[in-house]
C-alpha cells in the first residue's frame, strides 16, 4: 500500500479521535441550547472550572488560600489529604449542581422570559465572572491532572498495524478511552432523555416553555437541571482536556473548538454534536495533511470554520437541527 | 471668597496636571489572569521582588526608592497599550511588557515619548541594532540568539557537524514563533542540514497533525519557540510519540517548571535555553529570604522564589536596577529621569565582579551596551529538566551566538525599519 495512503488512514483514525474530543465539548452547549434556546457562552469556563475543582478537592488544595492568607497573614496552602480519583470526581459533580442552583437562583430566575441575546450576555458575564472567581478560588498556576486515564500511545494498534500496513499507527490511549467515554455519556443523556421523567420534561420545555408551563412542569427545576448536566458534561471535558495539558485557564478556550461543531451539527441535536465533532476532527486533519503543506501549514482552526460554513450553505440548521418554519 | 477658591481651583490643577515625581518608578505591565496567567506570575513575582529587596535593604537605588506600580495586561496587546498609557504620567522610566504583541505596539511610542522598553529575550529582534533604536534595548539575548545558541549545541552534539541531519521547528504561529526562520534557514545553509517547520495556532492545545508529521518524517532534532499551553502539550505529545527528550529543545519561553510538569517523569531530559541561572544557589537569595520572604513581604504567594520564570523576572529588574544605578552614576544625581535612565541603559558595564558583588556569580554574562549595541553578548546556556529532582541542571557552559550569521540579518531587518519609519542612524 503506498506511504500515502497510510499515513492517510492513520490521520483519519487520529482525526476522529480529535472530533470526539470535539464534541464533548459541544455537547454542553447543545444541552442547554436545547432545554433553554441560551447559547452558553460560559461553556468551556464551565469546563475549567470544574476541571480545577477536581485537582483541588483531589489535592486536599485549601480554596482561597491565597485571599486567606493575605488577609491573615498565615501560610495555608493545603489541607494534607489526597482523595481517591472517583470520589474527588463526585464531589465535583456536587460542586456542579451547586453551581447551577446559584446560577439559576441568582441569574436565570431574574431573566425568565428575557430575549435570547439578553441571556447570552449573561453567560458571558457568568463567563468572566467564572473564569475570576476560579482565580481566585484555585490560583492560577498550572495543575497535574491524574484520575488514572492512560495516556501515550496504543502498542497493541502499533504492532497490528505495522503486521498489516508496514507502518504502526499512532493512536494515543487516552483518546480511546475518551471515545468510550463518550459514547457511554451519549448513550446515558440518550437513555435520560428518553425514559426518565425528568428527561421528558426537559424534552417537553425544549419543544415548547408554554405548553410545558402549562401542563405543570416547573420551568426553574429544568434550568437547574440542565445546568447540571451541562456541568457534569463540562466536567467530563475538563478531565480530558486537563490530562492532555494540565489544567490551566487556557482551558476555557476549548469552547473555540466546539463552535464549528456546532455550527455544522446543529444547536440542538446530541447526534448532531457527535457527527459534527468526527466530520470536523477528520477534516481539519486530514486538510493539514494534504493541503497544509503546500500552504504553510496551521491550517485546522480556520478550516474548521470554512468547513462548517460550507455546510451552514446547504442546511442552515445545521446538518441535524431542526428545521424552523415560522408561518405569519 | 472668590480669591481663595481661585486659588483651590489652581491648586487642584497643578496637582491634577503634574506627574507624580517622587520615588524611581518601573512599572510592571503583568499578566496575573488570562491563559498565560501561569507564565506571567512568577515573572510578575520575580521583577517586584527584587526591587523590594533593594528598597529594604539598601532603601532604593542611590537612596532612592523604588516604586512599581503593577498594571493588568492578560498578555493582550490592546490592553498592554492602556497600561502604559495610563502609567506613563506617573513619571514611568522604563517598560519591560513581557509580550511581544505589546512591545512592537510600544515601540515607535515610546520613541515619540523618550522612554525606555526593555524587551531581555523577546521583542523585535533587530532591536540589538542601537543605531536604529535608540530607546529599546533587549540584551542579553534576543530570539535569533536563541536559534543560533540551539544550533550551535547541537553541533557540539555532533561532532562539529550537522551535515545530513534534520531538524523540525515547532513554533507558535505568531510575529514571536517566526521570528527565528530566517536565521534557522541561514544556519541550515552554513551548516548542511535540512530544516523542516511546522506552525502551531494559538492557543496551541491541539497539535495532533504536527506530531504525527514528526513521527512520520522523524527529525533527528526539534526546536521548540512556544508559549504557555502550546509548550506543555507539545512536550506531552512528544512524550506520547516517544520522541527522544534530550533532542527536544526549547527556547527560554518554552523552559520553566510549568512546562515539563503536566508530562511527569517521561519529561526528564527534555533541554531548554536560558539566559540567567535558576534554582536557589545564588547568595542573593539569603537576602531575598531575610529582606523579602521571610518578612512577608513577597509579591504574590511567595511561592515561586527560585523558579524558572522567577529568575527571570528577577534578571529583568536587576538589569533595570543596574542601568538606573549607572544613569545616576553620569548624571551626578539619585533622582533621574527618563531620558538621564536610557543613557544608563546605553553606558551599561556589568561586568563578572558586579555580578559577584550582587550575590549573582555565573547567574548570566556580563553585558557591555553602547550606542550601536543594545542586544549584549547573545549568550545562553542549555538546562536540561530532571523530573526526578524536579529542576532545571545546566548541560552547557555558555554558548554565544553566531553573529557572523545574525549581524548581517539584524543590519538588514533595523535597516528596513529605518527606512519605513524614516529614521536617521545615530552613532556616526
Amino acid at each position: 500500500m503506498p506511504d500515502q495512503l497510510v499515513y492517510a488512514m492513520e490521520v483519519t483514525l487520529n482525526g476522529l479521535m480529535t472530533g470526539v474530543l470535539y464534541s464533548l465539548v459541544a455537547l454542553g452547549f447543545v444541552l442547554i441550547f436545547k432545554a433553554s434556546g441560551v447559547f452558553n457562552y460560559a461553556q468551556g469556563v464551565l469546563a475549567l472550572f470544574a476541571a480545577l475543582t477536581l485537582v483541588g478537592i483531589q489535592n486536599g488544595q485549601v480554596p482561597f488560600a491565597h485571599m486567606i492568607n493575605a488577609m491573615t497573614g498565615g501560610h495555608l496552602t493545603d489541607f494534607g489529604w489526597h482523595i481517591p480519583a472517583v470520589i474527588a470526581i463526585l464531589l465535583t459533580g456536587v460542586v456542579m449542581v451547586l453551581l447551577a442552583i446559584v446560577i439559576e437562583k441568582l441569574v436565570l430566575k431574574h431573566l425568565v422570559n428575557q430575549a435570547p441575546i439578553i441571556l447570552f450576555m449573561a453567560t458571558i458575564g457568568m463567563a468572566y465572572f467564572l473564569e475570576g472567581f476560579g482565580d481566585v478560588m484555585w490560583g492560577a498556576d498550572i495543575k497535574t491532572l491524574d484520575v488514572g486515564l492512560p495516556q501515550g500511545i496504543n502498542e497493541t494498534i502499533e504492532i497490528a498495524t505495522e503486521r498489516w500496513f508496514g507502518y504502526g499507527f499512532f493512536i494515543d490511549n487516552l483518546d480511546i478511552v475518551a471515545t468510550l467515554i463518550a459514547i457511554l455519556l451519549v448513550t446515558a443523556l440518550t437513555v435520560f432523555s428518553q425514559y426518565s421523567k425528568q428527561g421528558r420534561a426537559l424534552r417537553a420545555v425544549a419543544d415548547d416553555h408554554q405548553a410545558a408551563l402549562s401542563v405543570g412542569i416547573s420551568l426553574r427545576f429544568i434550568w437547574i437541571l440542565v445546568w447540571s448536566i451541562a456541568g457534569f458534561v463540562a466536567l467530563v471535558a475538563g478531565i480530558i482536556w486537563g490530562t492532555k495539558s494540565g489544567v490551566q485557564f487556557s482551558l476555557s478556550l476549548i469552547a473555540l473548538k466546539a463552535l464549528p461543531v456546532l455550527m455544522l451539527g446543529g444547536f440542538t441535536s446530541i447526534p448532531g454534536a457527535i457527527v459534527g465533532g468526527l466530520i470536523i476532527g477528520v477534516g481539519e486533519k486530514l486538510f493539514e495533511f494534504s493541503i497544509g503543506p503546500m500552504i504553510g501549514g496551521a491550517t485546522e482552526n480556520w478550516f474548521a470554520y470554512v468547513l462548517a460554513l460550507v455546510f451552514l450553505v446547504f442546511r442552515p440548521q445545521g446538518l441535524f437541527g431542526e428545521k424552523i418554519i415560522e408561518r405569519v | 471668597m472668590r480669591k481663595t477658591l481661585t486659588a483651590l481651583v489652581a491648586a487642584a490643577m497643578t496637582l491634577a496636571a503634574a506627574p507624580v515625581m517622587a520615588d524611581l518608578v518601573v512599572p510592571n505591565l503583568s499578566y496575573r489572569t488570562g491563559p498565560y496567567a501561569a507564565n506571567g506570575v512568577p515573572y510578575a513575582d520575580g521583577f517586584n521582588d527584587y526591587f523590594t529587596l533593594l528598597n529594604e535593604r539598601d532603601g532604593g537605588i542611590g537612596g532612592e526608592l523604588i516604586k512599581s506600580p503593577e498594571c493588568e495586561t492578560a498578555y493582550n496587546t490592546e490592553k498592554g497599550v492602556e497600561c502604559y498609557e495610563s502609567t506613563k504620567g506617573e513619571g514611568a522610566l522604563v517598560y519591560n511588557p513581557l509580550s511581544t504583541g505589546i512591545t512592537y505596539q510600544l515601540i515607535p511610542k515610546m520613541a515619540a515619548d523618550g522612554i525606555t522598553l526593555y524587551t531581555p529575550g523577546y521583542g523585535r529582534t533587530s532591536a540589538a541594532n542601537g543605531k536604529v533604536f535608540k530607546w529599546v534595548f533587549n540584551y542579553p539575548a534576543n530570539y535569533w540568539d536563541g536559534a543560533s545558541v540551539a544550533v550551535k549545541h547541537l553541533l557540539d552534539q555532533n561532532g562539529g557537524s550537522l551535515e545530513g541531519k534534520k531538524i523540525a521547528l515547532v513554533y507558535h504561529n505568531s510575529a514571536y514563533g517566526k521570528e527565528p526562520i530566517r536565521t534557522l534557514e541561514e544556519l541550515s545553509k552554513k551548516h548542511g542540514f535540512t530544516l523542516a517547520t511546522l506552525p502551531v495556532d494559538h492557543p496551541g492545545q491541539e497539535q495532533k497533525s504536527q506530531w504525527l508529521q514528526i513521527r512520520r518524517e522523524k527529525p533527528d532534532y526539534v526546536i521548540m519557540y512556544g508559549w504557555g499551553v502550546m509548550n506543555q502539550v507539545a512536550i506531552q505529545e512528544a512524550v506520547n510519540i516517544r520522541f527522544p527528550m534530550e533532542n527536544f529543545i526549547g527556547i527560554w519561553w518554552s523552559g520553566s517548571e510549568n512546562d515539563v510538569q503536566a508530562a511527569g517523569d517521561k519529561a526528564s531530559g527534555y533541554k531548554a535555553l536560558s539566559f540567567h541561572g535558576t534554582g536557589m544557589d545564588y547568595p542573593v537569595y539569603a537576602d531575598m529570604k531575610k529582606y523579602v520572604v521571610d518578612t512577608g513581604k513577597a509579591s504574590g504567594a511567595g511561592d515561586q522564589v527560585g523558579s524558572m520564570l522567577y529568575s527571570r523576572g528577577m534578571y529583568a529588574a536587576i538589569i533595570i536596577s543596574e542601568a538606573i544605578r549607572k544613569a545616576q552614576e553620569i548624571a551626578g544625581k539619585p533622582a533621574v529621569n527618563a531620558a538621564e535612565v536610557r543613557e544608563g541603559f546605553e553606558n551599561l558595564d556589568l561586568t563578572e565582579a558586579r555580578l559577584q558583588e550582587l550575590g549573582l556569580r555565573d547567574f548570566s554574562q556580563p553585558i557591555k551596551a553602547s550606542c550601536e549595541n543594545h542586544g549584549g553578548p547573545g549568550a545562553a546556556r542549555v538546562f536540561q529538566w530532571d523530573a526526578a529532582t524536579k529542576q532545571w541542571n545546566a548541560a552547557s557552559e555558555w554558548i554565544t551566538s553566531d553573529k557572523e550569521v545574525l549581524d548581517p540579518l539584524i543590519a538588514e531587518d533595523s535597516a528596513a525599519f529605518a527606512k519605513e519609519s524614516g529614521i536617521e542612524e545615530r552613532c556616526k
